[in-house]
């Protein structure tokens, strides 16, 4: 866990970089608060998977990378991006099928890529990614960059066969890859207790040899700290590491507007994990130390409500792209 | 497979993204390159497609061009959703953020008793994915061309070897040429008969249009190189001048290739035809063991000598075949 310091002059990171983790995490949430509003109005066609209450451990491993870091990740997909600095105005215009989305709106919500900051996708296919997340960390190793890979994915990606396949492969190559399993618990419905046959899916860290973390997933510093000691092992060569930050989606696995969700979880539970609400928790840390003030707080999170207001109409605005498009990007 | 091998060795000599990674590769096909490009680009995988098929899908997202050796063409599909729903989508989903620079090295191999997990075709298959470029050479000049041209192209390549090949020599020069993606290639000239054909087939309609020349047909062999991009334009010429299709092709016929070279040439092709179009292809069965009952499954030159005969006497296209006829000439790809 990382030790939290309220020495201004100790350990712990510039207060900059502080209010930008907790920047990245409101824009997640809020840019997610919109996203079920416009999908509720029928305003956003097809699937939506939020990320409400993964915020830190989405913002605390990306912020461990750098820009051009590789980054992966799954069908829980707008967070990603937005924690690895990407614009929020061609994500917005993607999810609503524009032109000027980032995929021009070929990809949709699912499948959102911006490579300009190293997110090479998002995949609609559980654990599909793995492997390619793997090969970019092997790119990095043939060309002999420093580069590392940050590999998101979900506990029920865990039990895929190229879960196995890409953690050997990361393994045997010492592949500077960083595989981030964000447990929330659930794959869809279904308790990870009842899909896996470890405790934790760190445990299988063992099965190739690697480091395995578990760390709290509601704790942005912990992530934080977790990851910058995996890359820095990516970075120095000694290979890949897997992470498991435990962590809550607050929402159903979909968007499912009006139909009522299934029940496999107490409104107990949600209840609880509400109390550890990462940017309540993050907030209260950084005003209880004094490395942010109310009047801080208060524009930062103006700010963002501002910039996702203007990604909102921005998207809604945009035209779609022109039927012409549709034979476009094929091939190179 | 020594067409091959220059080809990726000359490609890694000028362009220091290319590498290669498969099963066994160092001890077998590429044993000889080992000492001048060394393990990390001559890589040996585990047995993994899904993983190293995906990591080459990654290195090419991140500025690579790996040769990815699948070694038999089954093992392909544990790499599906990699290479239909990664590899072949990536440009397209992301709006052409990327390019998939990578080549599938595959061998098709079949009449040898191999059986059925590793004797499939599946160029038709796989022909079913938009986002792939199939290519299926067969002389050895072609084979280093179309995979120099496969490595260059920037786009996802399944490169199939007909192992029905292996024995074809032919001149490769050494150095630097190519051979374009998606040309066809008039094997033979003929005005009497065009035959389409892929892979094995091509050699063994050849050897049937050499039989058929003393009998005073003219058959012309189009060899298609490539299933994806389809060469329709080289189909519909041959076709404008002989008016007789036949298309031979060595995998299962239903949803095959062949049945997309009949269905163009009946949408878009020249018309009015001599006889209607015929194709020969293998029976909708997986590949059975036993040499005798395998050696039923394939095109051989017997079978397209007689199907071309027989295209070559049929009468105005539409009229139905006379029940003796059918009696006499039957249908030539069942099963009995």
């Amino acid at each position: 866990m990382a030790k939290w310091s309220d020495d201004e002059e100790g350990g712990g990171l510039p207060k900059e970089n502080l209010h930008e983790m907790l920047r990245r995490m409101l824009r997640i949430r809020v840019f997610e608060d919109r996203a079920v509003d416009l999908h509720l109005a029928s305003r956003m066609p097809g699937f939506v998977h939020i990320a409400i209450g993964q915020e830190a451990e989405i913002v605390g491993a990306c912020m461990a990378l750098r820009t051009d870091d590789y980054m992966t990740g799954n069908h829980r997909s707008h967070g990603h991006p937005i924690g690895k600095g990407a614009e929020l105005a061609p994500l917005m215009a993607e999810l609503l099928g524009k032109k000027a989305g980032v995929c021009r709106g070929k990809g949709g919500s699912m499948h959102l890529a911006a490579f300009s900051v190293g997110s090479l996708g998002e995949s609609g296919v559980v654990g599909s990614m793995m492997p390619v997340a793997t090969g970019a960390a092997l790119s990095a190793r043939l060309r002999g960059t420093s580069q590392v890979c940050l590999c998101f994915f979900g506990d029920g990606a865990a039990n895929c066969g190229p879960f196995h396949e890409s953690l050997n492969l990361a393994a045997i190559w010492k592949l500077p890859v960083i595989f981030l399993c964000e447990n929330n618990g659930y794959a869809i419905t279904t308790p990870q207790v009842q899909t896996t046959a470890v405790a934790h899916i760190a445990d299988r860290a063992a099965s190739y040899e690697i480091p395995g973390a578990i760390v709290d997933g509601q704790d942005v510093l912990a992530v934080y700290e977790v990851v910058s000691q995996a890359v820095r092992r990516a970075r120095a060569g000694h290979g890949p590491t897997l992470v498991e930050a435990k962590t809550y989606r607050y929402r159903e696995h979909w968007e499912m507007g009006a139909t009522k969700p299934p029940l496999y979880r107490s409104d107990e539970e949600i209840a609880s994990w509400r109390t550890k609400d990462p940017i309540e928790m993050f907030s209260r840390t950084l005003l209880n130390t004094r490395q942010l003030t109310e009047h801080e707080f208060a524009a930062i999170k103006l700010a963002v409500e501002i910039e996702v207001d203007a990604a909102v109409a921005f998207a809604e605005q945009s035209p779609f792209p022109e039927l012409s498009t549709l034979f476009e990007d094929v091939f190179v | 497979m020594e067409a091959v091998v220059q080809a990726v060795c000359e490609e890694m000599r000028i362009d220091p993204r290319v590498f290669v990674m498969g099963q066994d590769v160092q001890c077998f096909s590429y044993a000889d390159a080992l000492g001048e490009f060394g393990p990390e680009r001559i890589r040996n995988t585990p047995i993994s497609e899904a993983g190293f098929i995906g990591a080459g899908i990654g290195a090419a997202l991140t500025g690579m061009r790996p040769v990815v050796e699948v070694a038999y063409s089954t093992f392909l599909y544990s790499a599906m959703d990699q290479i239909v729903s990664q590899a072949a989508k990536s440009r397209y989903m992301f709006g052409g953020q990327t390019g998939v620079p990578v080549v599938f090295r595959a061998t098709v191999e079949y009449g040898t008793s191999a059986a059925a997990h590793h004797s499939d075709r599946p160029w038709g298959l796989f022909a079913q994915v938009p986002g792939l470029k199939i290519i299926v050479p067969t002389t050895p000049y072609e084979a280093k061309g179309l995979l120099k041209s496969g490595i260059r192209d920037g786009n996802p390549i399944l490169y199939f070897d007909d192992t029905t090949l292996v024995e074809e020599r032919g001149d490769v020069p050494i150095g630097d040429y190519t051979v374009p993606i998606g040309l066809a290639d008039i094997k033979r000239s003929g005005c009497d008969l065009t035959i389409v054909a892929i892979g094995g087939a091509v050699r063994h309609s050849l050897a049937a249009a050499h039989r058929l020349e003393a009998e005073g047909i003219e058959v012309e062999v189009v060899d298609l190189r490539c299933v994806v991009p389809l060469d329709r334009r080289t189909i519909f010429a041959s076709v404008e001048k002989t008016r007789r299709l036949l298309v031979v092709d060595p995998a299962p016929r239903t949803c095959s290739v062949a049945a997309e070279v009949v269905a163009t040439v009946a949408e878009d092709g020249p018309m009015p035809l001599k006889a209607p179009v015929m194709r020969l292809a293998a029976p909708d069965i997986p590949v059975p063991f036993s040499p005798g009952l395998e050696g039923m499954m394939y095109p051989t030159v017997d079978s397209i000598t007689a199907a071309a005969r027989k295209q070559c006497t049929r009468q105005v296209y539409g009229r139905e075949m006379l029940s003796s006829e059918r009696a006499t000439f039957g249908t030539m790809s069942e099963p009995r």
